[in-house]
């Protein structure tokens, strides 16, 4: 087995006749956390959703854990990889219980001990066992966000794609968020792609980061190169810059 | 004395539960002074804004010991006058431009109107002063602007277009509900600073709505912290860092930090007695 | 008893599966009920559904009993509603007739709303060709006006009841497919469907279960509201004799019968008449209240 969990070479994908990645490669270790910054139209989110599978029309070559995949992904392909999205309002069907929406992962796959998984899932995220049979408007958004990570648990995946998993939340809340996918990682050997807008964010979660700008990823440093002002690209500077100036009061 | 709240209480009955979500607010805004409400979802720093305004839907209840805009006591304006004060002598900035312009029409027309119900004119009147403004808010090429209909433009262009209108009837105070949370961290700056300068070369005040705390230190006077409808602490955007109330301290400490890593980010514990009714 | 429903079913700690489904529906049945239109309407429908169902015992007579020395008689206390151009008597001929109109709507609508949402929401999930070419379908069959193409089809069949729940159900499921198609395009980009997209579950499975139970509201309204459209579609087939065959005492072709001494021996053909009203109107109502119970987005 090699070391590489994640491998994209010259990933490119087209909406119509607009390039919106243009031959993205990057390389992420087992248990390793990578981040990808950039601003919106960058073609970040782009990149996760074709990892994940969501996006069909993409070309390049994609690894997972040695193994290519392609555009449809086998039912297998699901246990090993899961994702978390953005929108915790919009990411929980809303008329099912969280009960129901736990559970199709382990309907899909006939997996046993239902009862068992569910409720280990929600003790891992730190949520009470009372939340199980009520609909995602009873929650709040930090509690819908913990039932969409618990989702991705259920799994028992290897890899966690995160899409701006706490751009929709208080900053108190992020924080909280933030913690239970550090510990998570590390308990589990889980290995992340996250994708943000917001440096700070993925500087904390992260390990290793590359900065996308107009589709193509520009940069690849590690978060201590990011922190001694070791960038080299513009407009990682840039963002750097900027989070600096913003993220500190007067 | 250009804004002077006092005691200002929202309820809202829904199945016969009352739920009060602004508990005595008290705030005041000099003449070109500059005013953060900041507080995370749920705070009722957004419906605060609102109700200065008369903007909440008539099954808000709204009450409060003194509520007065330049001079003029908001409860007991007619509804007619309040609409002429509304994008008159305050311009309201609202968070997404895509939903606050009319889509059907261009960006010219809409500044253009807003113009001459506040100006007497012609059209081609409005219209000079139309690029005029769009000048004002800096946008790059407001010829092409002028012509441009809301989708043809980026989410920045349309928030710069929309404070050009807010601007067309000169109001002398700018209340900005979140307005820079749908747009990239680049741009959020850049509007940012926009709204800065206009508010000093106006003369105007300033009531800038946010969730982020760092971010509207840098461009307010003073800071107003909300949480679960009562102001747990108001002070000098300067002194942030020696902020007394822990709830304030909290919501600095919970951000991650670039240059400050943490293994694990504080989480904020939420003190009951925060919520307790403080006497006014 | 009640009352421990009550707080059973509006616990917001629900700890079980049933009863978060019963917490479900009994708040949309609290909704309904506060809508009078809505209750008036199924108050209305469900006495018709039950005076339809016990006609045999409630009738006074049999509805296919002639009585030639009677004819055409106005109401009596032996014939509530007089009797038609045969002598039998209206009332007992329109608690049967109510039994053959219902029958033909809830015929069709088993028949018609499953197909529709089928057709909806797989052209609308899938997209592409499927999409083009399901759609076009649908516009064909909507592109004719409905009772002229049920004409056609009974003409073609052979007149009947069969024929009149076919040609209409032919006719019928257009609309409920484009609504369909229209609710599934909203939801099947959103982050829910594909967070189910990413247990891997298949397409099938994607809409049947999460999809389609979100299409269901509003096909509910909508064939409700179509209900009365369908009891009008019926009678106007059995008006012009190509729906329930004589005798059997069908409200359109009771009206039709009745349409030739409608200016001399008016209430023959005024109690079917005001029946179908009811009825519609009855529908129409309920599928309004259900509206705004089941689909607030239209708020």
């Amino acid at each position: 087995m090699s070391d590489k969990m994640i491998d994209v070479r010259d990933l490119r994908v087209s909406f119509g006749a607009k390039e919106v990645v243009k031959g993205v490669s990057l390389a992420v270790q087992r248990g390793e956390s990578f981040g990808v910054v950039g601003e919106s139209g960058s073609g970040k989110s782009t990149v996760l959703r074709a990892l994940a599978g969501l996006n069909h029309h993409w070309s390049g070559e994609i690894d997972f854990d040695g193994v290519p995949v392609g555009a449809k992904r086998p039912r297998a392909f699901f246990r090993k990889v899961q994702m978390v999205f953005q929108d915790p309002f919009g990411s929980l069907h809303p008329r099912q219980t969280i009960d129901r929406i736990l559970s199709e992962f382990l309907a899909v796959h006939g997996m046993d001990d239902m009862d068992g998984r569910l409720n280990r899932a929600l003790e891992a995220v730190a949520l009470p066992q009372s939340v199980r049979f009520r609909f995602p408007h009873q929650l709040s958004g930090g509690q819908r966000q913990r039932v969409a990570i618990a989702r991705a648990l259920i799994a028992e995946p290897k890899v966690l794609l995160l899409d701006e998993p706490t751009s929709a939340l208080d900053v108190s809340v992020q924080a909280e968020v933030l913690n239970l996918l550090a510990h998570l990682r590390e308990s589990r050997g889980l290995t992340y792609v996250m994708v943000s807008h917001n440096l700070s964010v993925v500087a904390h979660l992260c390990s290793r980061l590359g900065v996308m700008q107009h589709g193509e990823l520009v940069e690849q440093l590690s978060v201590e190169d990011l922190r001694a002002r070791r960038a080299t690209h513009p407009h990682t500077r840039e963002l750097v810059e900027l989070s600096r100036s913003l993220e500190t009061p007067v | 004395m250009l804004v002077d709240i006092e005691n200002l209480r929202i309820a809202f009955e829904s199945n016969g539960k009352r739920f009060e979500a602004v508990r005595g607010v008290s705030f005041k805004l000099e003449a070109r002074q500059k005013l953060g409400i900041v507080g995370e979802s749920g705070s009722g720093k957004s419906i605060t804004a609102r109700a200065l305004m008369r903007l909440l839907p008539p099954q808000a209840q709204v009450t409060a010991d003194r509520m007065r805009f330049d001079g003029i006591d908001i409860q007991s304006q007619s509804e007619r006058e309040m609409r002429k004060l509304r994008g008159g002598r305050a311009g309201f900035i609202l968070q997404d431009p895509k939903y606050s312009l009319n889509p059907v029409k261009t960006i010219g027309n809409q500044i253009a109107e807003a113009w001459r119900t506040h100006n007497k004119g012609g059209k081609k009147e409005a219209r000079e002063a139309a690029l005029d403004l769009l000048e004002q808010v800096m946008i790059r090429d407001p010829k092409r602007v002028l012509d441009a209909y809301p989708h043809e433009i980026s989410g920045g262009m349309g928030q710069r277009a929309m404070i050009a209108m807010m601007l067309a009837p000169n109001p002398t105070l700018l209340i900005a509900d979140e307005p820079t949370s749908a747009l990239d961290a680049s741009v959020e700056a850049e509007i940012l600073r926009l709204i800065d300068e206009l508010v000093d070369t106006r003369n105007m005040g300033l009531l800038l709505i946010s969730h982020d705390l760092p971010l509207v230190s840098h461009f307010c006077d003073k800071v107003s912290v909300m949480y679960m409808g009562q102001v747990m602490e108001e002070l000098a955007a300067g002194e942030l860092a020696q902020a007394k109330h822990p709830y304030t301290q909290g919501l600095l400490n919970c951000l991650p930090s670039l240059d400050h890593p943490r293994t694990d980010l504080p989480v904020l514990t939420r003190d009951p007695s925060w919520l307790e009714e403080k006497a006014q | 008893m009640l009352a421990d429903f009550r707080a059973w079913a509006l616990d917001d700690l629900a700890t079980s599966r049933r009863q978060a489904a019963w917490g479900r529906r009994y708040r949309i049945w609290l909704a309904l009920k506060a809508n009078p239109l809505a209750m008036i309407g199924m108050i209305i429908i469900g006495l018709c559904v039950i005076l339809a169902l016990l006609a045999p015992l409630l009738a006074p007579h049999d509805p296919a009993i002639q009585d030639l020395e009677n004819r055409l008689a106005r109401p009596t206390a032996e014939h509530l509603l007089g009797t038609d151009e045969l002598g039998r008597d209206i009332l007992s001929r329109l608690l049967y007739g109510g039994r053959i109109t219902l029958g033909i709507v809830v015929a069709v609508v088993i028949m018609v709303a499953p197909v529709g949402l089928a057709v909806g929401t797989i052209a609308g999930y899938f997209g592409g060709w499927v999409d083009k070419t399901l759609m076009r379908i649908t516009d064909v069959f909507l592109a004719f006006p409905r009772l002229i193409l049920a004409l056609a089809f009974v003409a073609a069949l052979s007149p009947g009841v069969e024929s009149a729940i076919l040609a209409i159900a032919l006719t019928a499921w257009p609309p409920y497919a484009r609504i369909a198609r229209a609710e599934t395009l909203t939801v099947r980009n959103s982050e829910f469907i594909e967070a189910v997209a990413m247990t891997g579950a298949s397409s099938w499975r994607i809409i049947l279960r999460h999809v389609a139970p979100l299409c269901v509201p509003s096909l509910v309204v909508r064939v409700t509201l179509d209900m009365a459209s369908i009891i009008i579609t019926a009678a106007s087939l059995g008006f012009l004799g190509m729906g329930a065959q004589p005798p059997s005492p069908e409200w359109g072709a009771m009206i039709a019968t009745a349409k030739r001494f409608i200016l001399d021996q008016w209430w023959v053909a005024l109690s079917p008449c005001m029946a179908i009203l009811l009825v519609s109107l009855a529908f129409n109502f309920l599928g309004d209240g259900l509206r705004d119970v089941l689909d607030p987005k239209q708020d």
